[in-house]
């Protein structure tokens, strides 16, 4: 039986639409209110925010309450249409990622054949928002902040494109439904009763994309791009209101994405042990199992960030090709090696 | 009039001629725009709109490509050019080349030529559906790659490292 494939084609595209707004938005506040609110605090031993609602929890809805009612200022030399057009873009990049990534047997959004290669296509459609926003933003703090953002996004996708390529070769397939089932169906030396989640397998693969979603992310210790000591707030310092709101929300969402998509490749996707990969209930219980999982890895990403102190840019750029290109490259071979023999 | 699928599919014909006309409207303003930037992003339209073409003929993999490789690549490298060099913002009268007409010289028969070709290919053909097995998938792609096209792909790939290296090799002249 089931319910959500005898629905009308209508029902079925609206129920999704509705989905991927939830996805888009619910992570993002999740990671501001958890990590970037409560656990920086905790870290950092003090109260942080806890007057709005019982213990701080209404603190985002009073954030986004505060940015929405200020004034939308756009600075005299600025393009004025670019510069108002580029935080949309960065968003748009987000909702993009999301729409190929699957919640359930039967809730995803879009089940493309090229699915992870999708992804990685339109995330990096987010650098032309970013340089769009320094250059427009008629601002050489904002420039450079531009710059250097994209000088970091382009050398991190490669290592990111090369870690998902493990797992494409041992899944076989660059669809994610397919990436989850053969997780899900996978076996550990003839003992299928965990499947073969490809943490175990592409570990390296894991580490690679943690460290390179970080870069993407601009999440210290790759925050040159937004340095407040060196650049006031990089790209994004003549925003503000709405449009500084939306580069906030395009930057956690991103966060959330990534981590939806490292969970979905590594940690078996919306899919526990146990549970059943077609049944019904599962369209339910999955988008739970797949947020379970991209909380823990968003927990890595904000454990690094308030742990580690700022790299410097020739530091990143080496750190990228001396060191993670070769790793990758040399699991790739392994991989590919280990799947022509077993 | 010349359609791009069957009658039956109504929404193919209109949206091939929504992305049709958006590329051209984008190729113009790519030339005829007086912003280096601006140009750039025109031609993110462009591209983009080529890329949706490939979408809506069911090649997957190829769109998918376009928007990698010319979007998030290509144009990511002009703007980041532009912008270390020199890229006022408004319009700069510079950017116009006086001898923009010689180009017709090689842009018209190129026309020409592109569009004898494919007229002379396919003709009258159209779309005949897009049902899931219509549609190009990666395995297709990668089938042909590596069977019929094996040593265009491999004398590619062997170019491409050539240019690579030359490339470091000249940027590291000291």
């Amino acid at each position: 039986m089931r319910v959500f494939a005898e629905l009308s084609y209508w029902q079925q595209t609206t129920l999704r639409s509705v989905g991927v707004l939830l996805a888009v938005l619910l992570p993002a506040g999740a990671f501001v209110q958890l990590f970037l609110f409560k656990l920086v605090s905790f870290m950092h031993n003090r109260l942080g925010p806890n007057e709005a609602g019982p213990k701080g929890s209404l603190q985002l809805l009073a954030e986004v309450g505060k940015s929405l009612q200020k004034e939308d200022i756009v600075p005299e030399k600025a393009d004025r249409v670019l510069f108002k057009m580029a935080p949309y873009l960065v968003v748009a990049s987000v909702l993009l990622v999301y729409a190929a990534v699957p919640f359930g047997p039967d809730a995803w959004f879009t089940n493309l054949d090229v699915g992870i290669f999708y992804i990685l296509a339109v995330s990096s459609i987010s650098v032309i928002g970013i340089l769009i926003a320094g250059w427009a933003s008629a601002n050489k703090y904002s420039l450079l902040g531009g710059l250097r953002a994209a000088g970091q996004l382009i050398a991190y996708e490669l290592p990111m494109v090369l870690a998902v390529v493990g797992v494409v070769i041992q899944a076989g397939t660059l669809n994610l439904q397919g990436i989850v089932g053969a997780q899900a169906n996978g076996e550990i030396f003839g003992f299928g009763g965990l499947g073969n989640p490809f943490v175990l397998t592409q570990f390296i693969g894991l580490a690679v994309f943690m460290i390179a979603m970080q870069a993407e992310l601009t999440q210290t210790p790759f925050d040159m791009p937004v340095a407040e000591s060196e650049l006031v707030a990089g790209y994004m310092t003549e925003y503000s209101g709405l449009r500084f709101l939306l580069f906030f929300i395009g930057e956690f969402a991103s966060a959330g994405a990534f981590a939806a998509v490292a969970a979905t490749l590594f940690l078996g996707g919306w899919y526990l042990p146990g549970l059943s990969l077609t049944a019904d209930y599962m369209n339910v219980v999955g988008p739970l199992v797949l947020f379970g999982k991209m909380l823990v890895l968003g927990f890595i990403v904000f454990w690094v960030r308030f742990t580690f102190p700022r790299l410097r840019e020739d530091q990143l750029q080496r750190f990228a090709w001396t060191v993670l290109i070769p790793i990758s490259l040399l699991n790739i071979l392994a991989t590919a090696t280990l799947k022509v023999v077993f | 009039m010349i359609l791009a699928a069957e009658e039956a599919l109504v929404a193919q014909n209109i949206f091939f001629g929504l992305i049709a006309a958006g590329t051209i409207f984008g190729a113009l303003r790519v030339v005829t725009t007086k912003n280096v930037v601006h140009a750039a992003l025109w031609l993110v339209l462009v591209l983009a709109g080529v890329g949706a073409n490939f979408l809506l003929v069911g090649a997957e993999f190829t769109g998918v490509t376009q928007v990698l490789v010319y979007i998030g690549a290509i144009v990511v490298l002009f703007l980041f050019g532009t912008m270390l060099t020199r890229s006022p913002i408004g319009r700069d009268e510079d950017v116009d080349n006086p001898a923009w007409y010689l180009g017709l010289i090689v842009a018209v028969p190129l026309l020409a030529l592109l569009s004898y070709a494919v007229w002379d290919q396919w003709g009258d053909d159209h779309i005949d559906s897009l049902t899931p097995a219509a549609a190009q998938t990666t395995a297709d792609v990668s089938d042909s790659i590596f069977s019929t096209y094996l040593v265009a792909f491999e004398a590619i790939g062997f170019l491409l490292t050539a240019a690579l290296i030359g490339a470091i090799v000249l940027a590291r002249k000291e």
